[in-house]
Parts: structure tokens; C-alpha cells; sequence
């Protein structure tokens, strides 16, 4: 046997005898990353429907630097977030530097322009179709783009598990805001770098197949909303109304 | 509401009360994201309780327009537009958007959305499905419904508000025969209802293409080009040949064109 079947059987031999250091880091990458998602949404979704349908001047430039912070590399974030933490920062009081905090603080950032990017593209496409026959009802601004955006749930989910999917694989930020401290703010994308370093392969690619598996199951999930949505499209409601 | 002399294109097919339900003054309307687009040029009208009016013209004339900046949704650049006070209007779109949800909660959220007390808005908006014969799909999603379907459902929520003034953009434009006759017919009901205490009959502001409809259902049609009103007659003088001629040959070359 070679290296890489040595390394794979062991992986899947911790993963599956439920090795205790392997899933205490897949758990902590998972709670970084689903507060950060909670975080982001929150606040990503509700920015995005306002700059939807909001007017003013100036917005085809908030726009564009919305979509810039689509690109940013997740180690400027890291970068940023470091020396707004970091003890002589302006945020340094908190203490965050190194911590389960600053991570999802970084992760959400990292997110926040995605999921505010994505909904308002949602939303105003819907609004161009639709947003008017709303406002002929008497739905001011704000209400219309509220409810485009309920009106637009299922592919808003898909947004949210695009963000998680984003912020779950990414590794520049965790490392330097979090240091990857073992037991602490050790997470898989950077306990794989760690590891793979070390020569460690077992455990590195175990958690590359746990990782593989969660960007896996979230496609998965994003594939069964769309046929969701369509069932419902075309389906009875019986359910939901009685 | 101010009562006003009658408007040149007086009606002639059922009595209007010359009560102005709506009203525009040399209204200008631009379009577009820097306005560029002169939508509606310098536009004098004003409509009467119970008329039925038709706007017919080329594609781009300014129909939908109109009727927009009828129902104030377009922000008028020029010119002054009124409505009493406690006008009700409501208006149906050529394909109308029913949200996901259940066609029972469409017309729920209609209704509160024009400021019915949720609580009420059940009861009303059952009765309006009822009114438009979809009472057993109520439960059923608004987005799975034929488009014939969708637009009696979006008719129900639209009377389901007791408008005044209906402001309908081609509201058969987009369905099938058999769907477009019963609309039709459901928007001729509509339109001939007795008005509830208090309240002026039900007035009809609809824009088509189909000139057998604007024969079938208005009293009066206003012809639309590059944003102008060109002709504005009751509904039997828009339609004499001769006169039309006399009175917009360009009218008349669109309708010989249309009939041709």
C-alpha cells in the first residue's frame, strides 16, 4: 500500500471510530461558521432587500464596492480584522484576538458582502417583475421588499448555504485571527493546512473527507430546495394555510 | 369630490355621473434611469364616475403609462393629477404576481395591504372568490394556477376592495380564448355592479389591443400616440370611420390597420 491508501484507510478509521480530536475540530469549524452565517444573514439580508429597492444617489457606486467585497481575499479579511483586534487596535478591549469570537466575527465579514450581493440581486429581480403590482396594493418601500424577499425564501436559502458553504471552507482568516490553537480556535480548513505541514496525512485528509462531505450534503441541500420550490410552485398548499 | 361639466368624449352607452374620479392636467411623464424617455407628453383628461374608458394605440404609445400615472405608481415630472380623497383604486397588471403562498393569503395580504383589519380579511376574501367561481382553490398555491386563473384571482382580490375606479393594463392580453372570455365577462359584471351606499358606480379604465373588446366593453376610448392624446370620443364616433377620420386620421389609419 502506498501513502495515500495508508492515510485514507486511517481516515476513514477515525472518522468512523469517532476520534474524539477530529470531531471536537469538526465541530468547532461548524459552530464558527454557522454563527458567523447567522450573523451575516441577519444583517445581509435585510441590507440587501433595502438596496434593492432603495434609490439614491450614489448607489451604483455602493453597488460596486458591494460587489468588490465579493473578491476580497479571506486573508485581507483576516488582515483587518487582526489589527482592528490586535491589543493596540481600536477594538483590542475586547480581547477577542485569538478566539472562537474572532473568528466568527471574521467569517462573518467575510460573508456579509455575499449574502448582501446575492439578496439584493434576488430581490430587485423579483421586484422588477413584481414589485409594482405590490405597491399598487399600498405596500410602501420597505414592506414591498420585505415581502419580495419572503416571496423569494427558497432561493434566499440557497444564498444562506452558499454563505455557510464560503465561510465553512475558508481558511485565511481563521488561521490569522484565530491562531489555530489546538483545542481552542483549532478549525478543519486550518488544522488541514497544520496537519498536512506536519506530515500528518491521516487526520489532515479525514477531515478533508468530513469537509468534502459538508460542502457535499449543503449542495445537496440547495438541490433539493430548488425541486422543493418547484413541487410547491406547482403543488397544493393545503398544508400551509389549514 | 368635485362634480365637473362633461368631457368632450361624453359617454353614450350607460349613464356616467359627472362626478371626476380621476383627473390629469398637462401631465408630463419620464421614463428611464436619467428620465430621457418622454413617456406621456402634455396629457388633459378626466374621468367620470361609471365610464368605461379604453386606451388603444401602437405598442409604446404610453397606454401603460397612463394608467400608471393614473393610479399614481409613475412620479409625474409636469402637470398636477387628482383623486378624491377617499377613492378606492385598484388596479389589474397583464400578468398579474401572485406570491407563494395560498390563494386564500393573496387575497388576505391584498386586502391588508389596502389597510383591511387582518381579522376581516378572511371572510372578504372568500366571499371574492366565490364572486370569481375559484372558491375550491383557495388552498391551492397562487404560483400553480393557470394564467386565466391568475388573473380572475387577481380580479377577486382587486374587488375584494370595493375599488371605485379599476385600472386594468390588457388584462386579457396574455391569456387564451376560452380564458379571455371569461375575464371579459367578469370585468363586464364588475363593471356594471350597483355601487354600495354611499359609493359611485364602479368606473372602468382598461387598455387593450383588441378592438372587439374596446367595442364590447368601453363607452368611451382615448387614443394614445408617442405619448399624446390624439383622439378622445365616445366609443360609437371612435369607431365611424368617417368621423374618426375627420377628427385624428392618425386614430383612424391605426384602427383601419388593426380591423384590416
Amino acid at each position: 500500500m502506498n501513502t495515500f491508501s495508508d492515510s485514507a484507510v486511517t481516515a476513514f478509521e477515525l472518522i468512523l471510530s469517532g476520534d474524539a480530536s477530529l470531531w471536537a475540530i469538526v465541530t468547532r469549524s461548524l459552530a464558527v461558521s454557522a454563527t458567523a452565517c447567522v450573523l451575516a444573514c441577519g444583517l445581509g439580508l435585510l441590507m440587501g432587500a433595502w438596496l434593492a429597492v432603495a434609490r439614491f444617489p450614489g448607489r451604483p457606486v455602493v453597488l460596486t464596492l458591494l460587489n468588490t467585497f465579493l473578491a476580497i481575499p479571506s486573508v485581507v479579511v483576516g488582515l483587518v480584522i487582526y489589527l482592528l483586534l490586535s491589543r493596540s487596535g481600536p477594538l483590542g478591549f475586547l480581547g477577542w484576538l485569538f478566539s472562537f469570537q474572532a473568528m466568527v466575527l471574521a467569517q462573518a465579514i467575510l460573508v456579509l458582502p455575499l449574502v448582501t450581493a446575492l439578496t439584493r440581486q434576488v430581490v430587485e429581480d423579483a421586484d422588477r417583475s413584481h414589485g409594482e403590482q405590490l405597491s399598487s396594493l399600498g405596500a410602501g418601500l420597505g414592506l414591498r421588499s420585505l415581502m419580495m424577499a419572503w416571496d423569494e425564501r427558497y432561493a434566499l436559502l440557497t444564498v444562506l448555504i452558499t454563505a455557510f458553504g464560503r465561510a465553512v471552507s475558508e481558511v485565511g482568516a481563521v488561521m490569522i485571527v484565530g491562531g489555530n490553537i489546538d483545542g481552542f480556535t483549532r478549525v478543519m480548513t486550518t488544522a488541514i493546512a497544520l496537519e498536512t505541514s506536519k506530515g500528518d496525512l491521516p487526520l489532515a485528509l479525514g477531515l478533508g473527507i468530513v469537509l468534502l462531505a459538508v460542502v457535499l450534503l449543503l449542495n445537496s441541500l440547495v438541490a433539493l430546495l430548488r425541486r422543493w420550490r418547484e413541487h410547491l410552485d406547482g403543488g397544493d398548499l393545503r398544508m400551509a394555510t389549514t | 369630490m368635485r362634480v365637473d361639466l362633461p368631457a368632450s368624449g361624453a359617454v353614450v352607452d350607460r349613464p356616467a355621473i359627472h362626478t371626476t374620479v380621476l383627473d390629469l392636467r398637462s401631465v408630463h411623464v419620464s421614463l428611464g434611469p436619467a428620465a430621457q424617455v418622454e413617456a406621456l407628453r402634455d396629457v388633459t383628461l378626466s374621468i367620470h364616475a361609471g365610464e368605461r374608458v379604453a386606451l388603444v394605440g401602437p405598442n409604446g404609445c404610453g397606454k401603460s403609462t397612463l394608467l400608471r400615472a393614473l393610479h399614481g405608481l409613475l412620479p409625474i415630472a409636469k402637470g398636477r393629477r387628482e383623486v378624491p380623497q377617499d377613492s378606492r383604486i385598484a388596479m389589474l397588471f397583464q400578468r398579474p404576481h401572485m406570491l407563494r403562498m395560498s390563494v386564500l393569503r393573496n387575497l388576505q395580504l391584498g386586502l391588508w395591504l389596502s389597510g383591511v383589519p387582518w381579522g376581516q380579511t378572511r371572510e372578504r376574501s372568500q366571499r371574492a372568490l366565490e364572486r370569481v367561481q375559484l372558491a375550491p382553490l383557495a388552498s391551492r398555491n397562487g404560483r400553480a394556477l393557470s394564467g386565466g386563473q391568475q388573473q380572475r384571482v387577481a380580479l377577486a382580490r382587486a374587488w375584494a376592495l370595493q375599488p371605485d375606479v379599476w385600472l386594468l393594463d390588457e388584462p386579457t392580453a396574455s391569456l387564451d380564448p376560452h380564458a379571455k372570455r371569461d375575464v371579459e365577462a367578469l370585468i363586464a359584471d364588475f363593471g356594471d355592479e350597483a355601487p354600495a351606499p354611499g359609493r359611485l358606480p364602479p368606473t372602468l379604465v382598461f387598455a387593450s389591443h383588441n378592438l372587439g373588446q374596446v367595442k364590447r366593453l368601453a363607452s368611451r376610448v382615448i387614443y394614445l400616440e408617442q405619448g399624446r392624446v390624439l383622439a378622445d370620443l365616445p366609443v360609437h364616433d371612435f369607431f365611424n370611420q368617417d368621423l374618426l377620420e375627420q377628427r385624428s386620421p392618425q386614430a383612424s389609419a391605426f384602427v383601419k390597420g388593426e380591423t384590416a
